[in-house]
């Protein structure tokens, strides 16, 4: 940042808006949450609302919604950060969700839980009355997220309406709400994928190793490589190869896909990054594969 | 790199998703998987060419409709600085969207079509601009291929707009004659309008100046939050959070606590990453003063000889955003500026303005949807702002409804009294 000229650069003012909203919330919201994946962009949320409270701890919980199928490295990445933290960490499982019966585990060579995973947050969100939950979703990400508001409303049932945002104005956010109605919010609605590695390097934030080239048992799918795990079902002409990857978005190991990759060092992410020519949901997602609004339509039911 | 957030506004035919189209596809910036997808979308709907537009009209229903309804944020940078458009609808009727995008932009850009010169909707584009004071106002001249781009076709509009402007608070006024379609003027310099000698718009948005755009006189500090970890480690500390709005901050300087008017010193200005020497907007940090003395949320922390307006009642310019019910005298609210809430009563309405014409109708009886008037208000308890005019962080506020809780006013303070 230069001093004499009373210019911020481009990461700095993108952090001090992220600050800004983390203060914002906890100010304002009694039971605000994180919502944590595990993922570069929640890995980077965690970092920035450690920023905002310092010295203090976070005013709030980090919460995790398991799907039971998560990638082995990421979960254990998860307990260190919260243990480093010092903060406290609530686990929503999915697999509870299943064997309560209130949700119905979907079968066959596609099956994920993806979908399942709303009704398990939703029932976490009633349980620990939150009213306020961070969330990692970038507006460069997807076309339904480009429309979003950083704070974004949701009704009882956890419904976005997408057609009838409150108008979001200056820095200026409103914060009310009733009872058993939340919000989303998104403090890193203005980064793209680029920005966020370029953070990670310059504030040397530690992240996964699958998020780095590694050799890996997969197979492909829908012009995709697929970890080959115990969560996936492979069809008989999906053959396991070994190929050096890396994940460029980190969900759920049924659905999210790796690219080809050489980049073993941050430098080389950042240049693999900005010479890409596919989004990264694009390159990793099966999820949003579906239909041309498969995103819209799953916001709409109380997804991320 | 430096950041510029840019709005545009615009119909259906101007050819504004085309001209952010262009931009985005010039600077590389739409992805393979992206194209594909539109360009497929654009077949299923019978489109003789790629629509350009569906990369920013993401919801179904613009899809369905063909229009923009909501703000979308696009990104996309250069070796030189980063841009995020705010891109907004430019129909009456979605006034409010173009005022939510425009609320934070450095530049404003607004498209005029060659063949029809300043039509109302230019005239609604530039007085917003000129009201929410977007420092930079960009006229892009378009279509300039279907006049043969004919220099004098470009200057008429050019004087036509610039006779309009008068009327307007526009500091910074710049035209150029595009074509988005070929793409002439909006990267590179057009081959075609030998006669134009000016920048095309990329470069123009890479090099406007905007870095004394922020207010960096008058030291604001609101403060958002108290950090008081209550550990061990710092068992004493005791941090003033917030984000600066105004003017700069450093160890030692003499500041004053509204509302309470004590004085004390700077002690330290905290970050994660160490003591800061100075701070300035919009950087985000935790102050300490060398005193104890009583600071909460909803304080602004400024300097004894420069201080903020402290007053209850206000002057303000307002653009109504309910849909359900009307803005009217004795109405009662809640406000929120910087980070202070208040409940107000709209003690008088003065004005209604017509945002085609900038005509006044004095003494309406309401405001509805989308519609602009002045008004004052009267707060149940002080606010520390300055005329919007001099300071856009503590001159703006924003009023919601009591009952619905939705956001139904932007705010713009232009004075204090009755």
């Amino acid at each position: 940042m230069s001093i004499t000229t009373y210019e911020l650069n481009h990461l700095d003012h993108l952090e001090a808006e992220a600050i800004h909203i983390f203060r914002e919330v906890a100010a304002e919201f009694e039971h605000p949450c994180l919502m944590f994946s595990g993922g570069k962009d929640s890995i980077v949320m965690l970092h920035l609302a450690a920023k905002a409270f310092w010295p203090a701890r976070l005013p709030f919980p980090v919460m995790h919604v398991d799907t039971g199928h998560n990638f082995p490295e990421v979960l254990a990445f998860r307990d260190q950060r919260v243990q480093e933290l010092d903060a406290r960490l609530v686990v929503a499982s999915v697999q509870k969700s299943i064997d309560e019966g209130k949700v119905v585990e979907e079968t066959g060579p596609r099956a994920s839980r993806n979908r399942l995973q709303t009704t398990t947050l939703l029932d976490a969100i009633e349980e620990h009355r939150f009213d306020a939950l961070f969330g990692g979703a970038r507006r460069d990400e997807e076309k339904a997220r480009a429309k979003e508001r950083v704070y974004s409303f949701r009704d009882d049932f956890g419904q976005w309406d997408p057609k009838n945002q409150r108008p979001e104005l200056w820095n200026l956010y409103n914060g009310r709400i009733r009872q058993g109605e939340h919000i989303r919010v998104f403090p890193i609605s203005n980064w793209t994928e680029l920005d966020i590695w370029q953070y990670i390097a310059r504030e040397n934030v530690e992240i996964p190793q699958v998020y780095f080239a590694h050799e890996r048992p997969v197979f492909s799918r829908d012009g995709m490589w697929l970890a080959d795990s115990e969560f996936v079902t492979r069809a008989e002409d999906e053959v396991v190869v070994t190929r050096k990857v890396r994940y460029r978005t980190v969900g759920d190991m049924s659905c999210t896909g790796a690219v080809e990759s050489e980049a073993e060092t941050l430098e080389q992410i950042i240049e693999e990054v900005s010479a890409t020519r596919i989004t990264e949901r694009g390159a990793t997602r099966a999820d949003d594969r579906v239909s041309e609004a498969a995103m819209e339509d799953r916001k709409k039911e109380g997804y991320f | 790199m430096e950041f510029l957030r840019f709005a545009t506004a615009g119909s259906v035919d101007d050819g504004k998703s085309t001209l952010i189209g262009r931009l985005l596809y010039d600077t590389k910036s739409i992805f393979q998987d992206q194209m594909e997808s539109i360009e497929a979308t654009s077949v299923q709907m019978g489109n003789d060419y790629t629509n350009l537009a569906l990369l920013t009209d993401g919801l179904r229903a613009e899809r369905e409709q063909g229009i923009t309804i909501d703000v979308a944020y696009r990104y996309f940078a250069t070796p030189k600085r980063k841009f995020i458009i705010a891109d907004t609808p430019g129909h009456t009727q979605y006034t409010r969207n173009m005022v939510t995008g425009a609320s934070t932009a450095d530049v404003a850009l607004v498209l005029v079509d060659a063949r029809h010169g300043v039509v109302e909707q230019s005239r609604r584009h530039a007085f917003l601009a000129s009201l929410l004071r977007i420092p930079h106002l960009v006229v892009c001249v378009n279509k300039m291929d279907l006049i043969d781009y004919d220099e004098k076709a470009f200057t008429a509009v050019k004087e036509e707009f610039r006779s309009f402007a008068m009327k307007l608070d526009i500091s910074d006024l710049t035209f150029i004659p595009v074509s988005a379609l070929h793409g002439d003027n909006v990267v590179e310099r057009s081959i075609n309008m030998p006669w134009y000698e000016g920048s095309s718009l990329l470069h123009h948005l890479e090099e406007v100046h905007i870095a004394s755009d922020r207010n960096h006189i008058d030291a604001r500090f609101p403060v958002q939050y108290v950090i008081r970890p209550q550990s061990d480690e710092h068992h004493d500390y005791r941090g003033y959070a917030g984000t600066i709005a105004g003017g700069v901050f450093k160890p030692d300087d003499e500041v004053m606590v509204l509302p309470s008017g004590f004085t004390s010193k700077i002690s330290s200005i905290d970050s994660f990453d160490g003591p800061v020497s100075e701070a300035f907007g919009p950087m985000a940090v935790t102050m300490r003063l060398t005193d104890d003395i009583d600071v909460s949320r909803g304080d602004m922390i400024c300097r004894p000889n420069n201080q903020p307006t402290s007053s209850q009642d206000l002057q303000a310019m307002v653009c109504w955003m309910s849909e359900t019910s009307p803005l009217s005298p004795r109405m009662k609210l809640a406000l929120k500026h910087t980070t202070r809430s208040s409940r107000v009563m709209v003690t008088d309405l003065q004005y209604r303005i017509d945002v085609n014409t900038l005509h006044r109708e004095e003494n309406p009886e309401s405001l509805t949807l989308n519609e602009i008037g002045r008004v004052s208000l009267r707060s149940t308890q002080p606010l520390f702002f300055d005329e919007y005019r001099r300071n856009r962080n503590t001159g703006s506020f924003i009023l919601l409804d009591e009952v619905t809780n939705a956001t139904v006013a932007a705010g713009i303070i232009v004075g204090s009294g009755t």
